[in-house]
């Protein structure tokens, strides 16, 4: 903001606008906007199931801006992360991403996020939602710097079977040679442009940190470049869909910040969410380490799973059975969708112990609204491996050139 | 003791107590007797912490932190013999004086009823009942001071067992009692006292006990609960349980430290720990300033919590939630202490002789205290301030030179850093302070022959207290018994396996009681166990 200018007053304009807000305004003809972060955002711009197929047959612009940002930078900046995060950071080489999750005392899910490391001291962490009080409490005693750069970056995803095709032609000079979770420099019409090979969708994909005054000319050439490639905006109902299908979690979805939970049993741990690959109980100490170690002596109470249900509809919040009376209840649906690629019913789900190993037959109590009348199924299920697409482009180097 | 680092160079040591203070010395006798081999590692040239007798003025000296005897426990000195280690009184049964400008001075207690009949005939009759009735509920509280708190949340059977243990004290006081305690242990002592007396120097006298050294005025929310506290703690330690010991604080932390060598530990003064060692996950020993690193299968530190957990273990090896807790102690101290080496022995108005051995208050009624607290909450310096007064060289001379005094005082309420720093403040407050002194003992001034001022944030420095708090931390109901100083560390365990607490940020908390020490001593053997 100029110095001179008074800032609108704010309860005039709740919700912050992205750099990208002109450009989705004239495109989004259907009129969903939802609030994320603070931001209005787009939430359909079409049609769903359009955008849902771009994702996955062509190439996809999903504005990011409203991800918190935060830099984290410091002599003890590698320490700091290794002990705010389960993973060992230690490991993360500078130019790379790390997915990775937080914990507070009790070993609970508090968030998962990014780790760019951007230099020997120098991090950029990205979040869903706001963290900036816990990060700054667990700075005490460690030498780093900690500030929120939201506003100072606008993010854009770019993903999709054709996105190195149409980022190549938009000017992205060498991006094919990016390897998964890798960052690269890059200029493009004289604007600088970093490009990490990262994203939501599970599918071949890239997203683009730039300065917040070059991202209406990024957009636009990027539509240019990605014209004959099918490129097209999309909403976060149709990443909803693509990140199901790849297994990711959502927060507020599938978990919920454990620190925001305020009924006993809420919370959640990594372990519990099946992410205990990212907990590396091998590295110094980390928030939650003892608690975690302590719940895996234990044995788990219940795990997130993938769960493949009987016929097309979806399970949408569906309590689990174990019996298809539906008397032993044994967990719930989180995510559910049908997936058109995989054509399969899929679902993430909480179930509880000893229930969730592989291969368990489950029965999905699932209500359909049917013109207004309302039906009951009792849908076999059965508890499978995530994610349910993952396909070799995703990882490919360099991807495929169309 | 110096043999220690060769005798842990051939035996790994079972227990290393970073801090000669009272309850690191307290606890390494208890663990030694138990058979564990003990070191004690002070950084001072001598034992004692803030208990220590320290020369100020050439040739005067003065115990530079708490200047009376009355916490201890009686049972607890016999148990540790410091009668065999030479320790010895300079002063019991010390009386306590309310002393007022412009009024005749007034004894406080059993002594001072004749008095106060004269004063107010309503409370010469109320007084006694009412201390009586705060003896008895104290009485009823002490077991609560000498024993590991439970754990808050548990399902164990010993902490059950505790809280009701806890509950059929408070009961088998009898109904009428119960409720009485009950309705008045949540209260602030300004409404209790001002409910039952009416004098006001007698009501200023007891707030004082119920703030001292806290960062409390009379009115403050819980400052019952710290009056019955320190009367608990006093039930144990005697009828009348002011005392001076020979020698000053100091004294009484030589008899401690000599009392846990002949039990077989070994103390080693003027050996900083730089830092705590740990190993996966577990407290394995300490690291010295000098660089040189020991190994011990249990460390237990005397510092207090923030002490312990940023400087000495670093916040790298304890989750984000918990240092969280430990940063949000309060632990500003407001309690300074004025140290004058004088000519000769000062003259308030109408004290007798005997009186001046005693402790003389500067409170003189509740209002009073609230006022000189108010300034300290904006960061100035009361110009009416608190003061509690001793004489020690009336009972014992040989703290100065021959027909010389020295005049000890605590000095309520000063806060941490005034808003103008103490550079600038310093010479000023000390200033007031001697003019409150003048103005209850006309002529005091011409014979000041030298003056110590120590403020909070001078404590903080030579005694490595965080904060300058005497008490390690405020007692108050959210820092107090099974939360005390924090939870997950509030039995005396912390959440590094092997590493323990055991100074006055622990239950029961602060002043020279000794049994913050003997209780971490248990948990550490309980656990072992």
């Amino acid at each position: 903001m100029p110095p001179n200018v008074s800032p609108p007053p704010h309860f005039r304009k709740p919700l912050l606008e992205t750099p990208f807000h002109a450009r989705a305004r004239e495109l989004a003809q259907t009129d969903h906007f939802l609030p994320w972060a603070g931001y209005t955002t787009v939430e359909v711009f079409t049609s769903v199931e359009q955008e849902y197929f771009a994702i996955r047959n062509a190439t996809t612009l999903y504005d990011l801006t409203p991800m918190v940002k935060y830099r984290i930078a410091g002599p003890d900046a590698v320490d700091y992360l290794n002990r705010l995060v389960t993973r060992d950071i230690r490991k993360l080489k500078p130019g790379r991403v790390s997915y990775v999750v937080w914990c507070n005392d009790r070993g609970h899910l508090i968030d998962d996020g990014t780790v760019f490391r951007l230099g020997a001291e120098e991090f950029r962490l990205c979040t869903a939602e706001r963290q900036l009080d816990w990060l700054l409490d667990s700075s005490l005693g460690f030498d780093v710097e900690i500030e929120e750069v939201t506003t100072e970056i606008a993010a854009l995803a770019v993903q999709g079977p054709t996105s190195c095709f149409v980022l190549k032609r938009f000017g992205l000079a060498g991006v094919e040679r990016l390897k998964v979770f890798e960052i690269g420099e890059y200029t493009a019409g004289g604007r600088p442009i970093m490009v990490s090979r990262t994203g939501f969708t599970g599918d071949l994909g890239y997203e683009l940190w730039m300065r917040p005054g070059d991202a209406g000319s990024v957009w636009d050439d990027l539509m240019a470049a990605g014209k004959t490639r099918g490129i097209r905006a999309i909403g976060s109902q149709a990443l909803n869909m693509a990140r199901i299908e790849a297994g990711f979690l959502l927060p507020n979805v599938d978990f919920v910040n454990a620190e925001h939970t305020v009924r006993v049993g809420r919370a959640r741990s990594p372990l519990e969410l099946g992410l205990g690959w990212l907990v590396e109980f091998d590295k110094p100490h980390f928030n939650g380490r003892r608690a975690l170690l302590e719940e895996r002596r234990r044995g788990l109470k219940r795990l997130l799973v993938g769960l493949d249900v009987s016929g097309n509809k979806p399970a949408h919040n569906a309590l689990l059975y174990a019996e298809q009376a539906g008397r032993r209840e044994v967990g719930s649906v989180t995510s559910a969708l049908w997936s058109p690629t995989c054509k399969r019913n899929i679902a993430l789900a909480l179930i509880e112990a000893p229930h969730y190993a592989p291969g368990t037959t489950l029965w999905a109590d699932i209500y359909l609204n049917r013109e207004l009348v309302w039906e009951r199924r009792m849908a076999r299920s059965t508890v499978v491996d995530r994610p349910f697409f993952a396909p070799d482009r995703r990882r490919a180097t360099p991807p495929a050139d169309r | 003791m110096s043999d220690a680092g060769s005798s842990a160079a051939t035996r790994r040591l079972d227990c290393i107590v970073i801090g000669g203070g009272h309850n690191g010395l307290v606890c390494a006798t208890y663990l030694a007797r138990a058979g564990r081999s003990v070191l004690v590692l002070e950084a001072a040239g001598r034992v004692g912490g803030a208990a220590v007798t320290r020369e100020f003025a050439p040739g005067y000296r003065v115990s530079a932190g708490a200047h009376l005897l009355h916490l201890m426990p009686r049972a607890l000195m016999d148990e540790l013999g410091l009668a065999g280690q030479g320790f010895t009184y300079a002063g019991r049964d010390l009386p306590t004086t309310a002393i007022a400008a412009g009024l005749a001075p007034l004894p406080i207690g059993a002594p001072g009823q004749a008095a106060l009949q004269a004063v107010s005939p309503r409370d010469a009759a109320a007084y006694p009942a009412f201390s009586a009735r705060l003896r008895r509920f104290a009485v009823a509280l002490y077991p609560l001071l000498d024993s590991i708190p439970p754990r808050l949340g548990s399902d164990a059977w010993t902490d059950r067992i505790a809280l009701l243990k806890l509950g059929w004290r408070i009961r088998t006081l009898g109904r009428r009692e119960m409720r009485e305690l009950l309705r008045i242990i949540g209260m602030n002592a300004y409404d209790l006292i001002a409910d039952e007396l009416e004098t006001p120097r007698l009501q200023g006298a007891l707030g004082f006990d119920a703030v001292l050294g806290t960062n409390f005025g009379p009115r403050a929310p819980g400052t019952v609960l710290t009056l019955l506290t320190r009367l608990a703690a006093e039930s144990a330690a005697g009828s009348s349980p002011l005392a001076q010991p020979r020698g000053g604080l100091g004294a009484l932390s030589e008899a401690l430290a000599k009392a846990a060598v002949a039990a077989g530990a070994t103390v080693r003064t003027g050996t900083r720990v730089a830092r705590i060692r740990v190993q996966a996950d577990r407290a394995v020993g300490v690291v010295l300033d000098s660089g040189e690193s020991i190994d011990a299968g249990t460390v237990i530190s005397n510092a207090d919590a923030k002490s312990t957990f940023f400087k000495l273990l670093g916040t790298r090896h304890l989750d984000t939630g918990f240092v969280r807790k430990v940063d949000h102690l309060r632990s500003r101290g407001l309690a300074a202490k004025l140290h004058l080496a004088l000519d000769r022995l000062p003259s308030f108005p109408g004290l007798p002789i005997a009186a001046l051995g005693g402790r003389l208050l500067i409170a003189p009624s509740l209002d009073y205290i609230e006022r000189a607290w108010d300034h300290s909450k904006y960061g100035e310096c009361s110009s009416a301030p608190t003061l509690e007064i001793t004489l020690p060289t009336v009972n014992d001379p040989s703290l100065a030179p021959a027909g010389r005094h020295v005049l000890s005082a605590i000095v309520q309420y000063v806060p941490y850093q005034p808003a103008a720093g103490w550079a600038a403040e310093r010479a000023r407050y000390t200033d007031v302070v001697l003019a409150t002194l003048e103005a209850h003992a006309p002529g005091l001034r011409s014979t000041v022959t030298a003056t110590e001022f120590l403020t909070p944030a001078d404590l903080e420095r030579e005694f490595g207290m965080s904060g300058g708090h005497w008490h390690h931390g405020d007692l108050a109901f959210d820092q107090f018994y099974m939360v005390r100083p924090v939870p997950g560390a509030a039995q005396y365990r912390t959440p590094v396996t092997g590493l323990y607490l055991c100074g006055a940020s622990c239950h029961p908390g602060g002043g020279v009681m000794g049994l913050a020490g003997r209780n971490a001593a248990r948990a550490v053997l309980r656990k072992a166990a």
